[in-house]
Order: C-alpha cells, then sequence, then structure tokens
C-alpha cells in the first residue's frame, strides 16, 4: 500500500547523499547514478500518492518516531500527506529529477562531480522534510536544512571569493529571517501549547485572540521574507546566482525560494485569522513584484535577469497569499518552477555554450547556433511573459484576477506593471542573446558555440512540455480548474468556499494581462529588433532613474552602509571592550585570586600542621608511660581481670 | 544454714581458692590446675542451682564446662611441653616476651 511506503520519499535522497557523501572518492564519476536513481524513486512514490489522494482527498499522517517528549511537550517525526504537500513532493522531486538529469550534463567536467550530487540530494531530502513534515518543529529542521545546502551549493565553487562571499550573505541573511520565523515559533508553541498542524488547525482547537494571530503570522512571514526573498530580504537572491546553474535553477528558482509561499500556504489557518498580516503580505509582495522587475530592466548578466525575474514572481505569490488566494498563489508556484527552471537550464546551456560568458551584451545571433535551446527558451518565455494560453498566463492572471476581485486596486495596478515589465525584460533577454548579429568578441570562444548533449535538453523539453500546456491542464477553467479542486480540501476547511463563476469581468481582466504581455513583447521588439539605437538613447535622456535601476536602488550599498557598517562599528567595539574590560576583570580576579592562595598556604602550614603535628606529638608523650602497663606477665593480666570483675560485681551488688 | 547455702558457699571457696592460686603460684601446671579449681567451684554452683530451681539446664551446662575443662587441660599442657622445649622452664613470670 502506498500509504506504508509514503514515509520514503524523503529517505531515497538521504540515503543517496549519505552514500556519495561517504564514498565520493571511490565513486567519482559514477555519482550520477545513485543520486538520480534516488530522485527517481522518490519522484515514483510521490505519483502514487498523489494517485492515491486522488480518490482518498482528506489524506492521512504517517508517525515514524516519537522525536522529543518532554513532559507535556511532545513532537513526532511525522510525515502528512494532503493534497497540499503532494502537489509540493510532485514539483520538489519531479523537477529535481529533470534538474539532477540536466546536471549529469552540465557538470560533466567539474571535479567536485560526486560532492555536487551529494549537496543536490541532501537539498532533496531537506527540502522534501520540509513540505512533508507534519508539524512546525520539523518542517524548521527542513527549513534551516534547506538553507544549509543552499549555502553549501552557492558556494560550491569556493575557491572564487564571490562565491564564497555569496554564500555567506545568503546564510546570513536568511538568518535574519530566521530568527523571527523562531520567535514566531516559540509564539505559537506557548499560544496553543503544540506543534502539530493537525491539532492547530484543529475546529476544537480555540482560536487566539487576534493579536497574537497577527503577532504569529507576522513573525513567521519574517521567516519566509527570508527564504523567499522578499523586501527587504531579497538581497541574497542575486548574489546566490555564483552557484552552478542547476543549484540556481532548482533551489534558487523551482524549489527552496519557495518554501516560504508552502509555509504560508500550510498555516492559512493562522493567516486567515489575522487580516493585518495578509495586508502586510499583500503589500510587501506587490512591492517586491514591481521593485524587482523595474530593476530586471536594466540586468545585463543574464543569470542576474533571471534572479530578479524570480524575486518578482516571487512576489506575484505572496501577493496573491495576501488577499487570500492560497491555491492561486500555489499555482503559480507549481507554474514558475516549470518555467523558471526550464529558463535557468536554457541560461545554462547559453553559457556552457559560450564558455562560461554570462554578459548578455556580448551574445546574440544563437538563435541559428543553438535552434534547440532556442526554441526552449522561448516557450519559457511566452509561458513566464503570461502570453495565453501557456503556463505563467493562467497562474498569473488567476493572481491579478483575484485581486482585483478582492478589492485591493493599487496592489492590482502594481501587478499588473510588474507583468507588463516581466513580459519586456524576458523578452529583451531573448532578443540579446538570440536574435541580431553576434556581439562576441574574438578574443574568447576559440572554437564556436555548441547544442548542448541530449542529457541537458531533453530535460529541458519535458519542462518546456509542462510550461507550455501545465497551465491550461492544471488551470481551466480559471479558479475551478483541476488544480484548485485537488487542493481545495486543504484550503476550504475553515471556511465557506468562495465560489466566483466565470465572468464577464474575468474576461476583461484576461484581455488586460493579455494586453500587458503583448505589450511587453512590442516594446522588447521595438527596443532590440527595429530601433536598436533606442536602448542606448534612452539612459541618456533619463539618466538618473537609469543610474537607480542599474544600480539596484543602491540598497546592497544602503545595507553595506548601514547594517553591515553598523555591526562592525559594534564589532570593534565589542573587540575592545573584551580586550580592555573583560580581560582586565579576569586579570584582577586572577591576582587577587593568587594572593589568597598564598594566605591559605600560610595559614596551612603554620595553624592546620602545627595543629595535627601537635596532636601526634601529645599522644606519643602519654604512650610511653602508658605502655608500662603492657608488661607481659600473664598473671598481672588475670589480677586485673580479677580486680575488675570483684569491682564490678562488687558495685553491682551495693547499686542494684 | 540451708544445704543450699552451704553448697552455693563450698563453691564459692572452691572458686576463690583456685583463683588465688592461679594469681600466686609461679609453676604453669599448678596454674592449670588452680584453674581446674575454679571451674569446679562453678561446675558445683550450676549444679545447686539446677537442684534449688528443678531445672536441668544447669546439670547440662555443668557436663559442657567438664568437657571444655578435659579439652583446655590438654590443649594447655601441650602448649606448656612446647615451652618447656623452647626455653627449658614452665615458671610464668620468665614467659614476658610480649611486653613493651
Amino acid at each position: 500500500m502506498v500509504t506504508d511506503i509514503a514515509w520514503l520519499i524523503p529517505l531515497f535522497p538521504a540515503a543517496g547523499a549519505l552514500i556519495n557523501g561517504l564514498f565520493c572518492r571511490r565513486i567519482g564519476r559514477r555519482a550520477h547514478w545513485i543520486a538520480v536513481s534516488a530522485i527517481a524513486l522518490s519522484f515514483l512514490v510521490s505519483v502514487a500518492v498523489f494517485r492515491d489522494l486522488l480518490s482518498h482527498p482528506e489524506g492521512w499522517e504517517t508517525s515514524l518516531y516519537s522525536w522529543i517528549s518532554v513532559g507535556s511537550f511532545a513532537v513526532d517525526l511525522g510525515f502528512r500527506f494532503d493534497s497540499l504537500s503532494s502537489v509540493m513532493a510532485l514539483v520538489v522531486s519531479g523537477v529535481g529529477l529533470l534538474i539532477h538529469l540536466y546536471s549529469v550534463g552540465y557538470m560533466h567536467e567539474d571535479k567536485g562531480y560526486a560532492r555536487f550530487f551529494c549537496y543536490l540530494n541532501l537539498f532533496v531530502f531537506f527540502m522534501l522534510t520540509l513540505v512533508l513534515a507534519n508539524n512546525y518543529l520539523l518542517l524548521f529542521l527542513g527549513w534551516e536544512g534547506v538553507g544549509l545546502c543552499s549555502y553549501l551549493l552557492i558556494g560550491f565553487w569556493f575557491h572564487k571569493k564571490s562565491a564564497s562571499d555569496a554564500a555567506k550573505k545568503a546564510f546570513i541573511v536568511n538568518r535574519i529571517g530566521d530568527a523571527g520565523f523562531l520567535l514566531g515559533l516559540l509564539l505559537l508553541f506557548v499560544t496553543f501549547g503544540t506543534f502539530h498542524f493537525g491539532t492547530i488547525d484543529h475546529p476544537v482547537t480555540e482560536a487566539p485572540s487576534n493579536p497574537i494571530a497577527t503577532a504569529i503570522a507576522l513573525l513567521l512571514f519574517v521567516g519566509a521574507v527570508g527564504k523567499s526573498a522578499q523586501i527587504p530580504l531579497y538581497v541574497w537572491l542575486p548574489d546566490a546566482m555564483e552557484g552552478p546553474i542547476p543549484v540556481s535553477a532548482l533551489i534558487h528558482a523551482a524549489t527552496m525560494v519557495t518554501a516560504g509561499i508552502y509555509m504560508v500556504c500550510r498555516s492559512h489557518f493562522l493567516y486567515r485569522l489575522s487580516p493585518a498580516a495578509l495586508q502586510v503580505l499583500g503589500t510587501v509582495g506587490a512591492a517586491t513584484a514591481f521593485f524587482a522587475a523595474t530593476i530586471a530592466l536594466v540586468q545585463n548578466d543574464i543569470k542576474k535577469v533571471l534572479a530578479y525575474s524570480t524575486i518578482s514572481q516571487l512576489g506575484f505569490m505572496v501577493l496573491a497569499l495576501g488577499v487570500g488566494a492560497f491555491g492561486a498563489g500555489m499555482f503559480h508556484l507549481v507554474t514558475h518552477a516549470f518555467f523558471k527552471g526550464l529558463l535557468f537550464l536554457g541560461a545554462g546551456s547559453v553559457i556552457h555554450a559560450l564558455g562560461g560568458e554570462q554578459d548578455m551584451q556580448k551574445m546574440g545571433g544563437l538563435k541559428d547556433k543553438l535552434p534547440i535551446t532556442w526554441l526552449l527558451m522561448l516557450s519559457g518565455t511566452v509561458a513566464i511573459a503570461g502570453v495565453p494560453p501557456f503556463a505563467g498566463f493562467w497562474s498569473k492572471d488567476d493572481i491579478l484576477g483575484q485581486v482585483f476581485k478582492s478589492g485591493h486596486y493599487v496592489l492590482y495596478l502594481l501587478g499588473l506593471s510588474a507583468a507588463l515589465m516581466t513580459s519586456f525584460y524576458m523578452f529583451r533577454l531573448l532578443y540579446l542573446t538570440f536574435l541580431g548579429k553576434s556581439r562576441a568578441g574574438h578574443g574568447h570562444g576559440s572554437h564556436p558555440p555548441h547544442e548542448s548533449p541530449k542529457i541537458m535538453t531533453v530535460p529541458m523539453g519535458v519542462l518546456a512540455v509542462l510550461s507550455l500546456v501545465g497551465g491550461f491542464i492544471l488551470g481551466f477553467p480559471p479558479e475551478q480548474g483541476l488544480f484548485h479542486r485537488f487542493l481545495e480540501p486543504v484550503f476550504m476547511g475553515d471556511g465557506p468556499a468562495v465560489i466566483h463563476l466565470f465572468g464577464i469581468s474575468d474576461l476583461g481582466l484576461m484581455i488586460l494581462s493579455t494586453g500587458m504581455a503583448i505589450t511587453g513583447w512590442i516594446l522588447a521588439h521595438l527596443f532590440y529588433s527595429t530601433r536598436p539605437e533606442l536602448p542606448k538613447r534612452l539612459p541618456q535622456r533619463f539618466t538618473p532613474l537609469y543610474q537607480l535601476l542599474s544600480h539596484k536602488y543602491w540598497v546592497d550599498e544602503l545595507y553595506d552602509r548601514t547594517v553591515v557598517a553598523f555591526c562592525r562599528k559594534l564589532s570593534w567595539f565589542s573587540s575592545l571592550f573584551d580586550l580592555w574590560v573583560i580581560d582586565g576583570v579576569v586579570n584582577e580576579v586572577a591576582f587577587l585570586v593568587r594572593w589568597l592562595a598564598r594566605l591559605k598556604g600560610q595559614f596551612d602550614l603554620s595553624v592546620v600542621d602545627g595543629f595535627f603535628n601537635g596532636l601526634g606529638d601529645g599522644i606519643q608523650v602519654s604512650a610511653k608511660g602508658l605502655r608500662r602497663l603492657q608488661t607481659g606477665k600473664v598473671q598481672h593480666y588475670l589480677l586485673a581481670i580479677a580486680v575488675g570483675l570483684f569491682t564490678l560485681s562488687t558495685l553491682y551488688l551495693f547499686f542494684r | 544454714m540451708t544445704p543450699t547455702a552451704l553448697l552455693l558457699i563450698f563453691g564459692g571457696c572452691l572458686f576463690t581458692l583456685g583463683l588465688l592460686g592461679a594469681l600466686i603460684r609461679r609453676s604453669a601446671i599448678l596454674i592449670l590446675m588452680s584453674i581446674e579449681l575454679m571451674l569446679n567451684g562453678v561446675t558445683v554452683t550450676f549444679v545447686t542451682f539446677s537442684y534449688l530451681w528443678g531445672d536441668a539446664t544447669g546439670q547440662l551446662f555443668s557436663l559442657f564446662v567438664i568437657t571444655v575443662a578435659a579439652c583446655e587441660a590438654a590443649v594447655g599442657l601441650a602448649l606448656l611441653l612446647s615451652i618447656f622445649r623452647l626455653k627449658s622452664t614452665v615458671q610464668v613470670d620468665e614467659m614476658d616476651l610480649l611486653k613493651w
């Protein structure tokens, strides 16, 4: 039965990571056999779980063993299989499997081949633990685990200083978010007395008061802001592109960064209690979607464009959560995993073909040289840009439609303009990379660009098919598609289902967002194909704006000047304090102790030793007299006995 | 003077004579004999009380005392023999090795 083996899903990659990690020297180039088959097994079991859930949508829980049990505090190492976790498990293991296959081709020359697959498997293990956990503490374990793997994989080429710096930055920025998350967990535990989702969600459990619910929801969201790269903690994600491309695709686009979205969806019962927290989510999401998109407009590094695009799309998801459209957020998460994974892999294929070149200004004209990659990237681009009827259209329109219908018109406008910019910067990327003439210098690239091998193109092909038709299959008709109906048991448990009928207003909104996608495309075509002088003239006319965007609003510099500088000052001051005050006190105390010890030594020598020596002497002197009694003559002893006996008897007789 | 009192006084005299002999005599053999005298005094007292109370326990104890006295005399004489071989004398005031 699938319910009996479902708990194996996260354990396959764990075993794979263990084997590859322990025997990496012996395994070497064969690491992918273990890693890929581990993920494939997880994927197969996930599919089986999914099929089972189609007929039993209420799901089930499996408890492996009691992890912590202290008094009334008990946490099980248990997994929860319902439609939400099943969707995430499918995405993680499915997209993970494709990216593992791609990595076989992409990393084949790398020295750390086995190490790479070990980390990748470890990541999938933690991610599956995160999404399958049935309580917040186990979720937090997975949460920190994926953070660790993210750190290891961003810094995979740690001999590059920029890579190790980026890894540290990602880790530290995530720590800030996780501090909030941890506080949220503690408050949650104090409020409910348990970490178990099912118990907290249960109708019998008393709902906390509004301020408490808001505080918990916002603190948990701080964690999501770090992990899912929202304003103000998004700064780590662009730098995270220092890692290998499959890492960017798997961790920093498709799965790990969506952990925050998943966590909020998992906690939807808390967020439903607090309209104020939802308002914050919506605002942060819309702002992130908008600002990240503006930065992406002017980036020249192909991976950076995709990174800011990822931040922007994550903003869309958070925006959806902010208006209570959890299903729409999850839907965009899934389609985004398809097309953003595909786009990253495609970019990797381009970079691979050009021998490591990432600057789009030095690309161009690759359409004929990389025909397969061109087609795949094109399908990914139309999907993300929201051209109907491809995947991004359905999910993004779903989000924008729900935002509009919930009455957040400002947020809707922000989202709509972000959608326009999405279309523009993605087609800009496509035009700069594949169309026009080659701008490659003759210095490098001694051999002409070559198409990637099958092991890389086939996984991309699968993702491309999903990006093209996945949205239609899962999300049509809007809000009542397969996907939403599948997730309904999770999200509709705590309130009456709100059914929007597909109406004329929806059609209007759809036309509007389609118009945005097409406008973006036309603008990009105008800028980079018909009138190529425009991209050079516009920055001259709007120099301050261009400067602002190309320097990413100087946010990194701002953080450097304020937070980082403050921390440096603080640590400098702390070190001085340590050197002078703490060390001084310690030295003084040590001096005092030594002085006391000397005093005590004197006391010991004179008083204590004197006492015991005197005692010994006294005993010797008295013993010298007393030992005369021991004459050795038996009759003396006998006499003593007789006298003693006589005395005692006499006394007894007289004083009876 | 009842016969019981006479018997008790007789036992006490035997014991006292034996004690004085054990204290005063220098020859180990005579000391052993005096100890026998003391034991006999005790035995007479036991039997007297047994008679007085009509209880057999005292007579039982007197049999024990006689048995132990025989053993004691045997062991004591054996010790004396080996001391005599060592020091050619049985005078107890010359045996004072176990002193300070």
